[in-house]
């Protein structure tokens, strides 16, 4: 087989939904209203598709260990993961894309007008959105990478901007767009950077240049700023600082179900960028010049690179949860709160290893969980038939929709990380890493921060249970369609019961992350085999 | 397999109180407290290890360890000695209490309430039946929430500071508890290859790590567990919340969420980093006094009831601090029964306020007073439960205080006991004037509220669903409570037996480490005694 078929094979799934995303564009302009009502539902099939074919394709088959990818497994675990939650953030959107439209036109206020129709297009963003998250897992090369990415995100610009007519929602997509053009810029001239300094796009042929550097005179500088560069270009997708100014607006922007979609899916394709260029140049192995001209073998990530992303963790857990207690915007809360969840995950991809990469991959699971949960709740309410906007809308939620209530409470208690909800697990999977690898100050920072979060989710969870209903809480009411609630249910039971198969799904995220380079590196970490070499060097000193 | 059912029958009670509708939801509630009660005895009667000479755990952990993440060897195991059995009965027989106590005062939202109720106690046997840190920890954690709940929907007018207070303060606390023990849990990974989070295997593995690990260790432990017992910098969140709390709310915040801290100090602390206790014992213990006296003074200016007891409790824990830090098993025992008595104690002083609450919709002892004349029985009880707080020879708080402050007292260097402690007279001259202020201002709320003449608020009016005096069913709450007081008064030995091999087994390694640390003080006492002389010497 040739290797252009066996990464055609591989990308099936990805092929499924580009077919998808034609099709729901083409039926989304039905003048039948039956068949524009059936587009949600076939985006939800050919993720189904796609999961289908991903569980296919991953048969453990030479077609994945060919393929030249740092992570051969990471595909089955991450396509999966990203399909699933997928289908949730698709029900959130249900009912919600082209409401007004759609009423008017049943109603007979408008024609039907092909041109003012979006929801054909709204799914088929999506599905190419999340086409390009999953394409991150298979990326082998730079260029790769960088185009995957872009797909993962370009589409999401177009998306915020679909809420047309309010300012603030102008705003938000002016803002989404003109920053993420700004990011990829700059992770684009990190790129090229690290291109001049290995001489090699390949991701797996870099990693081999930089270990060769790393075993000689050290990682060149040019590396090393490509690296910082890329990272903090990739801060824009995972909403770290400082990349994290947009988040706030933005989110509050949005339309709700867009809002859930760009605080997970631009993520799971950022952190997995993160962690593939982590790996190319490896969380062990290094070593530093001291004072004396002597070489000092180091363990994690080369020194400026463990900088920058430990700087970058701290501010974005920091930042994050200090502005979350500000704000009296649900979505700028949830946007503050997921600009600090970044950085608990960040935490994993410092500590790294096969540990922290597990726990990074787990955590993205309970955060996709929680937060379909959460903008599933939001979705599926409204107040005098636009979203509800403050924690006051939520007052009194408990009396009039009790599940809806129980489910926003389980969901901010799992993000609070409260146990034994699944974002417990999470938390604790990304702490035992951290504590593993050394880095106790860095999960002192994260728990020290968390413990702010309280106070925020803490409102978010329990206003609607122990406020009474008020004036303002009149208008309150389930939206038209149920399926977003429906998603919130299902996620928010997932919430509750998915602990119990936290073991099904770490045991997955260790196999997706399990790769032939990662082996050597841990036995070198924590065995004598280091301390061999510390003497070495440490001979000519004395 | 028989803990599960003690942990599911409140849960499955849930479910009835939830669909069984509003009227009847205190009944089945009732109706389950008192099946989780019988069966808690029925557990009592078949615990074999009462009068063991060792300290065992039953059932043995290996019987019924569920795996939830085998990889990082983390497992539920459940299991009892003789002090979580105690508080977990503790624990049961205040829960019928609770309900009677809280049937006519809780109108609005009663499923909810008693929802909330029976998931707080299973939360706190969890931690009680726990026998893994991480369970340990789910059922600490968990327990916030239907606390927060309680506090936040049927507490008083300034019931949103206090819940907030209440859930943040512990919250952020035990979130360091939690690091300590996840780096306990990986030095033993890195040292025996195997990730476990089994309370026995890590405490029998963190007293091999050096002196220094083991202080900060003890620090991460006390920052969660000093908020719950509370010590004295960090107590403010209890008066607050105590005051605040519905009277179901207020007993069990009392009697039994405070004992999870002593519980964990008892279970981590003192086996876990020995070495740090001995070295910081003495300052654990003077913020324990600092808090007996402190907080024994701030109840003498109350004028609120409820706020009174409130701080009462931070004094008392104080000596249950000061009993467990004493490391002698007179101290232990002397614990872990102020543990019991001051559950039920406390509880019950919740409970008659409660009662005296509902009927004049004040606490404050300026309004209300001279009720001995219009509420003899209610008196009656009050007055008992105030005796066996105070700490009257006869009733169960003068046990638990004089074996608290004998233990303290006796823990000197070479002491004869055969235990050396770090603490000493001192330490035990400044607690009893706390047992002297205890006195004093619990009588003279006695005294206000019982006798002299009837005050009663201008704008009283009966109460159209209650009796004058208590019905049968406030009886029926308080009378059990009293009884046992009593009945811990006068025979205490049971407990303080059943507890004695504990205490010696845990209590086992310090002896040893007290003798060396006071060798290593003399010697280096003597080393800046030599550096002294020399450095006169050369002048």
């Amino acid at each position: 087989m040739t290797e252009m078929s066996s990464k055609l094979i591989l990308i099936t799934p990805e092929i499924l939904l580009f077919i998808g995303a034609v099709i729901v564009a083409v039926i989304g302009l039905s003048t039948h209203r039956r068949i524009r009502n059936a587009v949600p539902w076939t985006t939800v099939g050919f993720l189904v598709a796609a999961i289908v074919a991903t569980q296919v394709v991953y048969d453990g088959s030479k077609t994945v260990t060919d393929a030249d990818l740092l992570f051969p497994n990471l595909g089955l675990y991450l396509k999966v993961m990203v399909g699933v939650i997928a289908i949730g953030l698709v029900l959130l959107g249900i009912g919600m894309v082209d409401r007004r439209y759609e009423d008017a036109v049943r109603d007979g206020r408008a024609g039907f007008d092909p041109l003012r129709v979006v929801r054909g297009e709204y799914h088929a963003f999506l599905l190419l959105s999340i086409a390009g998250t999953m394409l991150v897992a298979n990326a082998n090369d730079l260029i790769w990478l960088f185009l995957a990415i872009e797909l993962s995100s370009l589409p999401t610009y177009v998306m915020v901007a679909l809420g047309r007519g309010t300012r603030r929602n102008k705003e938000a997509a002016i803002k989404y767009f003109f920053l993420g053009a700004m990011s990829s810029a700059t992770f684009l001239y990190g790129f090229a950077l690290l291109y001049g300094a290995t001489g090699t796009l390949s991701l797996t042929g870099m990693q081999a240049v930089f270990a060769t550097q790393a075993a000689g005179d050290g990682i060149p500088l040019f590396g090393l700023i490509g690296m910082v560069f890329a990272f903090v270009g990739l801060c824009f997708k995972i909403t770290a600082v400082p990349m994290h100014f947009y988040a706030p607006d933005v989110y509050q922007g949005a339309p709700t179900p867009v809002t859930g979609f760009i605080s997970f899916m631009p993520k799971v394709a950022g952190f997995t960028a993160i962690i593939m260029l982590c790996a190319a140049v490896g969380w062990s192995g290094h070593h530093i010049i001291d004072n004396a001209g002597v070489k000092v073998p180091t363990e994690g990530l080369p020194r400026p690179v463990h900088a920058t992303l430990w700087v970058i963790a701290v501010l974005t857990m920091i930042l994050g949860n200090i502005g979350a207690l500000l704000q009296t915007s649900i979505k700028r809360l949830l946007a503050y709160s997921s600009i600090s969840h970044s950085g608990y995950i960040l935490v994993g991809v410092i500590a790294g290893t096969a540990e922290g990469i597990d726990a990074v991959f787990f955590y993205l699971v309970t955060y996709g969980v929680a937060t379909v949960a959460v903008f599933g709740v939001l979705s599926g309410l409204q107040r005098h038939g636009r979203e509800v906007e403050t924690l006051d809308d939520l007052s009194g939620l408990w009396k009039r929709h009790p599940g809806m209530a129980f489910v926003l409470a389980l969901s901010a208690f799992s993000m609070l990380g409260l146990p034994p909800l699944l974002g417990f697990w999470g938390k604790l999977d990304i702490v035992i890493a951290g504590i593993s690898a050394g880095e106790t100050p860095l999960v002192v920072i994260m728990m020290a921060t968390s413990a702010v979060s309280a106070y925020y989710y803490l409102h978010l969870a329990g206003l609607p249970v122990i406020r009474k209903p008020d004036a303002r809480t009149e208008g309150v009411e389930v939206g038209p369609s149920p399926w977003p609630r429906i998603a919130g249910m299902v996620f928010g039971i997932g919430i509750l019961i998915l602990p119990f198969g936290a073991r099904k799904l770490m045991e997955q995220a260790e196999a997706s992350t399990a790769s032939s380079w990662l082996e050597p590196a841990e036995t070198t970490l924590n065995t004598e085999e280091a301390r061999p070499v510390d003497q070495t060097t440490e001979i000519p000193r004395a | 397999m028989q803990l599960w059912i003690l942990l599911l029958l409140p849960l499955v009670t849930c479910i009835g109180v939830g669909f069984g509708g509003e009227r009847n939801a205190r009944a089945i509630a009732l109706g389950g407290s008192l099946a989780t009660l019988a069966w808690a005895v029925v557990l009592a009667m078949q615990f074999p290890h009462w009068q063991a000479a060792q300290w065992l755990y039953w059932p043995a952990p290996e019987d019924n360890a569920f795996p939830v993440l085998p990889g990082l060897g983390i497992a539920i195991e459940l299991g009892v000695d003789s002090v979580s059995l105690l508080l977990v009965l503790l624990n049961v027989f205040l829960m019928p209490c609770c309900v009677l106590g809280s049937w006519v005062a809780i109108k609005e939202r009663r499923r909810e309430f008693y929802i909330w109720l029976l998931v707080l106690s299973t939360c706190v046997m969890g931690v009680f039946v726990a026998r893994d840190v991480i369970s340990f920890y789910t059922f600490f954690e968990a327990s916030l929430v239907p606390g927060f709940f309680m506090l936040a929907i049927y507490g008083g007018p300034d019931r949103r500071e206090a819940s907030f207070k209440f859930f943040i303060y512990t919250f952020v606390g035990s979130l360091f508890m939690l690091l300590g023990l996840a780096y306990v849990a990986w030095q033993h990974a890195q040292q025996t290859g195997d990730w476990s989070f089994a309370i026995s295997d890590l405490t029998t593995f963190a007293p091999t790590l050096s002196a220094g690990e083991q202080g900060w260790i003890l620090l991460a432990l006390l920052a969660g567990l000093a908020v719950k017992v509370p010590l004295f910098p960090l107590h403010t969140w209890l008066p607050l919340a105590h005051n605040q709390a519905p009277t179901a709310g207020s007993v069990n915040f009392a009697a039994v969420i405070l004992k999870l801290g002593l519980y964990g100090l008892y279970v981590f602390v003192l086996p876990m980093v020995p070495e740090a206790v001995v070295t910081w014992g003495p300052t654990i213990a003077v913020l324990a006094v600092i808090g007996i006296v402190y907080a024994a003074l701030i109840c003498w200016v109350q004028t609120d009831v409820k706020k009174l007891i409130a701080y009462s409790s931070v004094s008392h824990m104080g000596f249950a601090v000061l009993g467990l830090l004493a490391l002698n098993p007179l101290g232990l025992q002397g614990s872990v029964f102020y543990m019991l008595s001051h559950g039920f104690a406390t509880g019950g002083l919740f409970l008659c306020i409660g009662m005296m609450y509902e009927r004049y919709h004040t606490k404050d002892l300026r309004e209300v007073g001279g009720l001995a004349f219009k509420m003899p029985v209610w008196s009656f009880f009050f007055i008992v439960l105030v005796f066996a707080s105070v700490g009257l020879p006869g009733l169960n708080g003068f046990v638990s205080e004089f074996l608290c402050l004998i233990g303290t007292f006796t823990a000197v260097p070479g002491a004869q006991t055969g235990y050396p402690g770090v603490l000493g007279p001192w330490f035990a001259a400044v607690a009893a004037t706390g047992m002297i202020l205890g006195a004093m201002y619990l009588l003279y709320m006695t005294g206000k509220l019982c006798f002299g003449p009837l005050r009663e608020p201008a704008d009283h009016h009966e109460h159209e669903e209650l009796p004058k005096d208590l019905s049968l069913r406030e009886i029926a709450a308080v009378a059990p409570i009293a009884v046992v007081c009593l009945v811990f008064g006068i025979m205490p030995w049971p407990i303080l037996h059943a507890v004695e091999p504990v205490a010696e087994a845990v209590l086992k390694p310090y002896p040893a480490l007290v003798e060396r640390h006071f060798e290593k003080m003399d010697a280096a006492a003597k080393v800046s005694l030599l550096t002294d002389t020399t450095l006169e010497g050369s002048r």
